[in-house]
């Protein structure tokens, strides 16, 4: 009897298992339709730094570690997180040693090793490859591996955040072994490799068509037990951001659609047919203003946008260089109607240019946050700016005529032109100009309408900075960093804007490890530059993804890939 | 006649080498950088050794001549090797046309295009003449009928209305609405059985009609029109008072003399296929040449834009030669010899 009993126990038990073996098989939930309408053109995100690439090839090759959607780190190829605390990173601050993670196998069966992540870095800032995120790798001594599991990075100066190298999708490491004879100039030619690269994600490549499509089959040497629960995926490119939208949305036929920059009021309509939902990720992304503390002068002068520095700037913009006007021009900005105008899901208002992570985000500047056009006439008045019959305001001579650029994109046009009636109220007088994304965002040092050279007294654009750490991002407005001649327009300080004190605050962060005193300095120097109005920070931007409601598991994410736990993706 | 067309291709090898260096120096010229996609936070170091590592650092003369070895020794040598087998020169260090955007040979990418392009944009031609010519006939057989009002105005709204309009209503009606058809179009899908082909079509069916229709439109204003200036002639009274049948005045006379203009049109168009259709391509997702090319000069990628639009260039330069032929063989009057 006892017998029975527990003979019927193990058996039950044992039918039990094998469900749930059964229930978490790999694979079992088939294809998975994801559709990015900007198509992929390599596998190989070394040599792209586009998103698309990026966001391809992150599910077939992975960094030591990523960033979840709200900024957090987890350890992925590596076994913890490396910290002062827990030895892994040393005193000094000048290195780094992670440790991999075990029985991780590549695709093709042969082990992850560090030798995978010392040629990653060899690839990489080999001065001929042309490696898009050499700049991952920057400071680097040497990268070693100290046994078959353990990397050892050492930097030449002292890194309180030396989280750069092999963290997250810009950085991962690729296969020693298949991509041996690729490195320097040969990177180029390497087709095959660069199509198919060998990973130890939870899928590999099987079809790649460039700029078209990609297939891709679920790696059964996968480390998670029953991941991923797709057999395949069907990755498809090309087309536009609103049919995108209505293939998940409205027909269904995809499971996915990323960066849906569409107008809020299509895409509201569009899930009311109850086919999917819609996911925003907010990453650092702030588009703004970035004000001329420079005289842009005209064709033909030599010093155009030109900073030639001395205390108060000797080529001073004739009437941006006045803080009163920037402030007004601030205080005119109805942000709120912006984001419900253009951005809807995709936007917050933001009056820092620094606005996540949220222990870095200041609450210093929410004036911003309210429009206040009598405070902003006020301002003038006080100032001197009186308004000429035209209703543009005029002092010595000078009026309040701005010259207003941007890249050509629907949304921006919008944009642009709400705020040229915002300031028609204060009575500044706006010139609207768009410039096609390739030319402006291009670099091309022959060319005067680059945002480098920026020959107007306005510009607008989004920049953002990868990973979680702000230090390299505010060092952008040091006066070193000041874009001019002298450095072929390539710095990042587009205001031309300069302060000493700005200066010691970034220096001092480049030296201190302690992450309160970071955020301290952080945003000390967000502060600095919003309070003096060298950016008109407007839109905090995040990004737009729809998914269908067939599929769980999507989470967007603007830190890392928004397919960064594809492997946990299933069907409902 | 031969010698008439060996002339003619001869004399074609010094346009299209002047046509390839207007082309490269246009390009060369215009602004636009092939890392102005790149998202910003890549510095400018950075990008300033990507330009270097795509041979950007070189003067224009050496990288016009360079893609001339390319394109004419090198990209057929490699043809000859991997279609037939043979193997001339050092094929191990033969340089290939590399595209900027994907680091793959340019016409790999063309040759793995091509067949979507043709099935959609060819397949929308082929159906376009098939239905511009009898409905031209019979609208200009039977002016100012009711057939030929319709035809009129249908073939005036398929003119004036653009394929980003009818292909995005086509969308919405059968895809959205009636779950008709799939609204993407699916290049992976390999013809192996009776049921895939029965997908194939269903994909194909949306972009087809509405460049088809888009293509009838034009043609079968051409086609009436040049039936109506045939059908008052002499010779078709004289065929007439013969005794011949309608149909065969129609048929035999009046259509091949009418099909002189519509031939050159046909011919001229046919190079245009090969340009694929960038509008409707990017509608139905089709991915085609036309994407190739829109996405290319989007990127700035310049091997990828001088490779293909130098490729339209010989097609329209062939089939300006075979245009003429065939006038020749249309009307007997015409003699090159």
């Amino acid at each position: 009897m006892k017998k029975t009993l527990l003979l019927s126990i193990a058996l039950s038990s044992a039918v039990a298992l094998a469900g749930t073996a059964w229930a978490a098989e790999q694979g079992r939930d088939g294809e998975l339709r994801l559709l990015y309408w900007q198509a992929p053109s390599t596998m190989m995100p070394y040599l792209s730094g586009g998103t698309k690439e990026l966001e391809a090839s992150s599910i077939v090759i992975e960094p030591l570690a990523r960033y979840d959607p709200d900024g957090k780190m987890h350890a992925w190829l590596a076994e913890e997180i490396p910290t002062v605390a827990n030895g892994g990173i040393s005193e000094d601050l000048k290195s780094i040693t992670w440790k991999l993670r075990r029985g991780i196998k590549w695709s093709d069966g042969s082990e992850l090793t560090s030798a995978d992540a010392v040629f990653t870095y060899e690839y990489c800032s080999h001065p001929d490859t042309g490696c898009t995120s050499s700049n991952y790798f920057n400071d680097i001594v040497s990268v070693d591996a100290v046994d078959s599991h353990t990397i050892r990075i050492n930097f030449t100066v002292a890194k309180p955040f030396p989280y750069a190298p092999f963290v997250g999708y810009n950085a991962p490491i690729i296969q020693a072994a298949q991509f041996d004879g690729c490195i320097g100039a040969k990177a180029q030619e390497c087709t095959e490799q660069n199509f198919y690269p060998i990973g130890t994600g939870p899928f590999k490549v099987v079809d790649f068509k460039p700029n078209d499509v990609i297939v891709f089959e679920a790696n059964e040497l996968y480390r998670e037990e029953g991941q991923p629960a797709f057999q395949s995926v069907l990755f498809k490119g090309g087309g536009d951001a609103t049919s995108a939208a209505r293939a998940v949305l409205e027909t269904g036929e995809m499971h996915f659609a990323w960066n849906l920059q569409v107008e809020p009021e299509i895409l509201t309509k569009m899930t009311e047919a109850g086919k999917g939902t819609i996911i925003a990720g907010f990453g650092t992304a702030v588009e703004r203003l970035m004000v001329n503390f420079t005289d842009p002068g005209e064709v033909g002068d030599p010093d155009r946008s030109e900073y030639l520095g001395g205390n108060n700037n000797r080529n001073p913009h004739p009437f941006l260089s006045e803080y009163a006007v920037r402030r007004a021009l601030s205080l005119a900005i109805d942000r709120q109607i912006l984001v419900d105008a253009g951005y809807g899901f995709a936007g917050k208002i933001s009056c820092n240019v620094l606005p996540a992570p949220a222990i870095y985000a200041s609450d210093a500047n929410d004036e911003c946050k309210t429009q206040n056009v009598d405070e902003a006439n006020r301002l003038l008045d006080e100032a001197g700016w009186a308004r000429g019959s035209d209703g543009v305001r005029a002092k010595d001579g000078v009026r309040l005529s701005i010259l207003y650029q941007t890249s050509t994109n629907s949304v921006r046009q919008g944009t642009q032109a709400f705020i040229k009636e915002m300031w028609k109220a204060i009575g500044v007088e706006t010139e609207l100009r768009n410039l096609s994304a390739s030319v402006f965002f291009g670099g091309d040092p022959a060319s005067p309408d680059t945002y480098q050279k920026f020959y107007t007294d306005i510009e607008m654009y989004t920049n953002t900075f990868s990973g979680t750490d702000p230090e390299t991002y505010m060092a952008n407005w040091t006066c070193k960093q000041v874009s001019r001649k002298a450095n072929t327009w390539g710095g990042g300080n587009m205001p031309r804007w300069c302060d000493p004190n700005y200066d010691a605050l970034s220096a001092e962060m480049a030296t201190t490890a302690n992450l309160d005193d970071r955020i301290r300095l952080a945003k000390a120097m967000n502060d600095m530059l919003m309070q003096d109005y060298a950016m008109i920070p407007l839109i905090h931007r995040g990004g737009v993804s729809a998914f269908s409601n067939a599929v769980e598991g999507p989470r967007g994410n603007e830190w890392d890939s928004e397919l960064w736990n594809i492997a946990e993706w299933h069907l409902k | 006649m031969i010698q008439y067309i060996i002339r003619r291709l001869l004399a074609a090898i010094p346009t299209l080498l002047v046509i390839s260096f207007v082309i490269f120096a246009l390009l060369d010229l215009a602004p636009g950088d092939p890392t102005g996609s790149l998202p910003m936070t890549v510095p400018p170091e950075v990008r300033e050794k990507i330009r270097l590592s795509l041979g950007l650092g070189e003067a224009m003369h050496i990288r016009y001549y360079k893609w001339v070895v390319q394109f004419f020794i090198n990209e057929p040598l490699n043809i000859l090797q991997h279609s037939f087998g043979i193997t001339i020169g050092d094929a191990e260090n033969r340089t290939r046309i590399l595209s900027w955007a994907t680091r793959s040979p340019v016409i790999d990418l063309i040759v793995e295009r091509t067949p979507q392009t043709l099935w959609v944009v060819g397949l929308s031609f082929l159906f376009g003449i098939l239905m511009a010519i009898p409905i031209g006939i019979v609208q200009a057989y039977r002016q100012y009928s009711l057939f030929d009002q319709i035809g009129t105005f249908v073939a005036m709204v398929g003119f004036s209305v653009p394929t980003f309009f009818t292909g995005v209503v086509a969308i919405i009606l059968f895809s959205v609405q009636l779950k008709w058809f799939p609204m993407i179009y699916d290049t992976t899908l390999e013809i192996t059985s009776w049921n895939n082909f029965v997908l194939q079509v269903k994909q194909m069916i949306m972009p087809v009609t509405v460049l088809a229709f888009y293509q009838a439109a034009q043609l079968s204003r051409f086609m009436r029109a040049s039936i109506l200036d045939n059908l008052n002639l002499d010779y078709v009274r004289t065929a007439r008072s013969k005794g011949r049948s309608e149909n065969a005045v129609l048929i035999i006379h009046v259509l091949r003399n009418s099909l002189i203009p519509v031939v050159t049109l046909i011919a001229l168009g046919i190079p245009t296929i090969f340009g694929g259709a960038i509008i409707t391509e990017q509608i139905f997702r089709v991915n085609g040449l036309g994407q190739l090319l829109i996405i290319a000069i989007e990127g700035a990628d310049i091997p990828t834009v001088q490779t293909l639009t130098f490729l339209f260039a010989i097609l329209i330069v062939l089939f300006n030669l075979i245009a003429d032929v065939l006038y020749g063989m249309l009307d007997p009057r015409i003699r090159y010899d």
